[in-house]
């Protein structure tokens, strides 16, 4: 049986994330705990707007309310990476090469590990930020499509245009596909090895009776699951054309409670589904089977996070009751 | 903590206007206040005139075509990003205050709180409050399509600076603003001195509020009809009839150089005026033909309504109707019991352009119960 270790915070929970195995829950205040040997707390930000795991050297990067990015190591200590008074710093990527992104108002900022920077500038506001797995390559969603900049060489974007405003963005693991959120209930993707303006290039994905606001990539990249429905909806990215023409599984259904938040596991093709009443479901793809890792709590699931041999969950709600599920017991 | 209580939605005061009109004196106005409620405050940019706030936030106009075909279906994505941003920390404020440049179209800032599911769960748009420059009103109406959006779309217009022109101008400017939106509530400022309660907590999107404490709607520019004033209405009608002299024009560009000479004895009260109202006055309403009627108008004229208020009395329905619209938007509820000895009859005014008078009047009339 799985058992929940609670951790009882205040407010909305932005992220959550697991550093050196240690389980760490991000505050929209700008509180960043960490369970490791009791509840530790760090003030990182003046609020805090924006986080992502920089894996390759397992820290957070976090973008705050206060124009800052900042970086937070397992063991509490904290960096200051960038800094833009009085602008919310609502986007941040992590990249290969200790690179890393951030967003404010029409511009990408890209810091290099040796210090130097790069700014990309779109036409529209940057809404979504995301590095390529290889090579050293950002994409920046904004209305009408996503810009793709080779962070490099001074060549010219490639733009991916899709009517509409595209709010989040990922690239799948092996860097075939890249998938957006869109401020309609649906995603977009662009199949990035296709020829430019040939049909099979673009994918849609509707249906959804609300916005997408969870996205995560299973093991391999072979499923992308997503939020918005009163189930888990579980697109199939094995064959080289993606989705297209295949239906989506539904995992985890259930009756007017809409999925909040999505996390695959590291290893097996199940998902961990969070909903609006902080109830977390666990669903295997391949027999849709369920198993209740959390009951409902007080507010929806905003984030949730595995630690790399996928035995533990940290998740974290809208109204600040956190916790950390071992699936052993 | 109380987090478990469901939270009411935070109130969203708009303000649009001209720079220099006044929005940033009124807001200071608004925070300084002696009112023990705390503000966040949404502005396009950090002006040059400070605002006296703790949490002030930034924001670059994003217009959001929504991807339904709908032209007129535009929201603003940086509204919704930042309103999510301010709501997942709700403790720090009361109400949210909404700056927009001069030239922004409230039109989209009105409909992200309609629009969007996330920013409509959480937050209530209280009123669009437009600041108007009394002296310099009929140049932004001649340059401008933006001046007179901001007024038709207002729920509470504010004429300031009336200190600057004479008293025949301000009347002049008053009638003026009157034709452009006859349902908003007009106070004379100067300095944007007003007492706050007549612009904040206005419920003007509330239905059951909007239509309640609204002595003005659908009195004006209706003389057509046959009508009679209610107990409330103590406006003056005569500056809106349509054969009244309207000289405005060239009192106000009289120092121009070489203004163009328009047709004083054309039927048209306001020259540079392009929005119209149009107030609709019928019986009691078979829903049957009501509701069809009113999704088909706001379907294909949707575009070309900035706004929609009514109260509708339906046949053999004890409660009033109350619909209002912003372009293709609709919503409507019912509202309260017809009260004893009250007139139960059917008012509708749209404010927009290029509609077709004759054609509402028409439809509206024929969605009227037939009498048994």
């Amino acid at each position: 049986m799985p058992t929940v270790a609670p951790l009882d915070l205040e407010g909305h929970v932005v992220g959550v994330a697991f550093l050196k195995g240690v389980p760490f829950f991000a505050e929209a205040t700008g509180a960043i705990h960490r369970l490791d040997l009791g509840h530790k707390t760090t003030e990182v930000h003046e609020g805090l707007l924006s986080l992502v795991v920089d894996e390759a050297n397992d820290t957070l990067l976090t973008g705050g309310e206060d124009g800052k990015v900042m970086r937070t190591a397992a063991d509490g200590t904290t960096s200051l990476v960038a800094e833009a008074p009085r602008k919310w710093i609502a986007q941040v990527a992590a990249g290969p090469q200790g690179a890393v992104a951030y967003a404010y108002g029409k511009t990408t900022h890209v810091r290099l590990a040796d210090g130097t920077t790069k700014e990309f500038t779109e036409e529209r506001t940057v809404e979504g930020l995301a590095f390529a797995p290889k090579g050293l390559r950002v994409g920046a969603a904004r209305y009408n499509g996503v810009s793709l900049h080779w962070v490099g060489t001074s060549g010219q974007p490639i733009d991916l245009d899709w009517k509409g405003a595209h709010t989040g963005v990922t690239f799948s693991p092996d860097g075939r596909f890249l998938v957006t959120t869109m401020q309609e209930n649906a995603l977009h993707g662009w199949k990035l090895d296709a020829k430019p303006g040939a049909e099979a290039r673009h994918m849609r994905m509707t249906g959804y009776p609300a916005k997408v606001k969870s996205l995560s990539w299973s093991a391999k990249g072979k499923w992308l699951a997503s939020s918005g429905a009163s189930a888990a909806i579980v697109w199939p990215f094995q064959g080289k054309d993606g989705p297209m023409g295949k239906a989506p599984l539904e995992l985890g259904t259930r009756a007017d409670i809409m999925v909040t938040s999505v996390c695959c596991h590291p290893a097996e093709d199940i998902v961990a589904i969070g909903y609006q009443d902080g109830m977390i479901l666990g669903a295997r793809f391949a027999d849709s089977k369920e198993v209740l890792l959390r009951r409902p709590g007080k507010g929806a699931i905003t984030a949730m996070a595995w630690n790399k041999d996928g035995r533990q969950l940290a998740f974290g709600s809208a109204e600040g009751d956190c916790g950390v599920v071992d699936i052993a017991g | 903590m109380t987090e478990t209580s469901p939270q009411k939605p935070i109130p969203v005061t708009v303000l649009t206007g001209y720079l220099g009109a006044g929005k940033t004196t009124l807001l200071n106005r608004i925070l300084s206040e002696n009112h023990g409620r705390k503000y966040a405050v949404i502005v396009n940019e950090f002006g040059e005139i400070g605002i006296d706030n703790d949490l002030i936030v930034e924001s670059d106009e994003e217009i959001y075509e929504m991807n339904n075909g709908c032209v007129c279906c535009t929201v603003r994505g940086d509204l919704i990003r930042v309103v999510e941003g301010l709501m997942r920390r709700p403790g720090r404020f009361d109400a949210i205050i909404v700056e927009t440049t001069g030239l922004a179209d409230p039109v989209p800032v009105a409909q992200t709180f309609f629009m969007d599911d996330d920013v409509r769960a959480k937050t209530e748009l209280d009123a669009v409050v437009a600041l108007v420059d009394a002296k310099h009103l009929p140049l932004r109406l001649k340059d401008s399509r933006e001046a007179e959006d901001q007024i038709a779309f207002a729920d509470v217009v504010l004429l300031n600076k009336t200190d600057l022109v004479t008293p025949e101008e301000l009347e002049r400017i008053e009638a003026t603003v009157r034709v452009i939106n006859p349902s908003a509530r007009i106070y004379r400022t100067q300095r944007s001195d007003i007492d706050l309660a007549k612009v904040l907590d206005q419920g003007a999107f509330n239905l059951e509020r909007a239509l309640e404490n609204d002595p003005h709607f659908l009195d004006q520019d209706d003389h057509e009809h046959d009508h009679t004033c209610g107990p409330d209405c103590g406006h003056d009608h005569h500056h809106h009839h349509h054969d009244h002299d309207h000289h405005h024009h060239d009192h106000d560009h009289d120092h121009d150089h070489d203004h163009h000479h328009h047709h004083h004895d054309a039927p048209s009260p306001i020259h540079d005026v392009t929005v119209q109202s149009i107030s609709l006055r019928g019986g009691e309403m078979n829903p049957d033909r009501f509701f069809p009627w009113i999704q088909k108008i706001t379907q294909t004229d949707g575009p070309n309504i900035l706004r929609l208020k009514g109260i509708i009395a339906f046949a053999g329905d004890a409660e009033r109707y109350v619909v209002q619209g912003v372009h293709m938007i609709i919503e409507g509820d019912h509202q309260r019991a017809w009260k004893e000895g009250e007139k139960r009859e059917s008012r509708l005014v749209f404010i927009g352009r290029d509609l077709d008078r004759e054609k509402l009047e028409r439809t509206f009339k024929a969605c009227e119960a037939q009498p048994n």
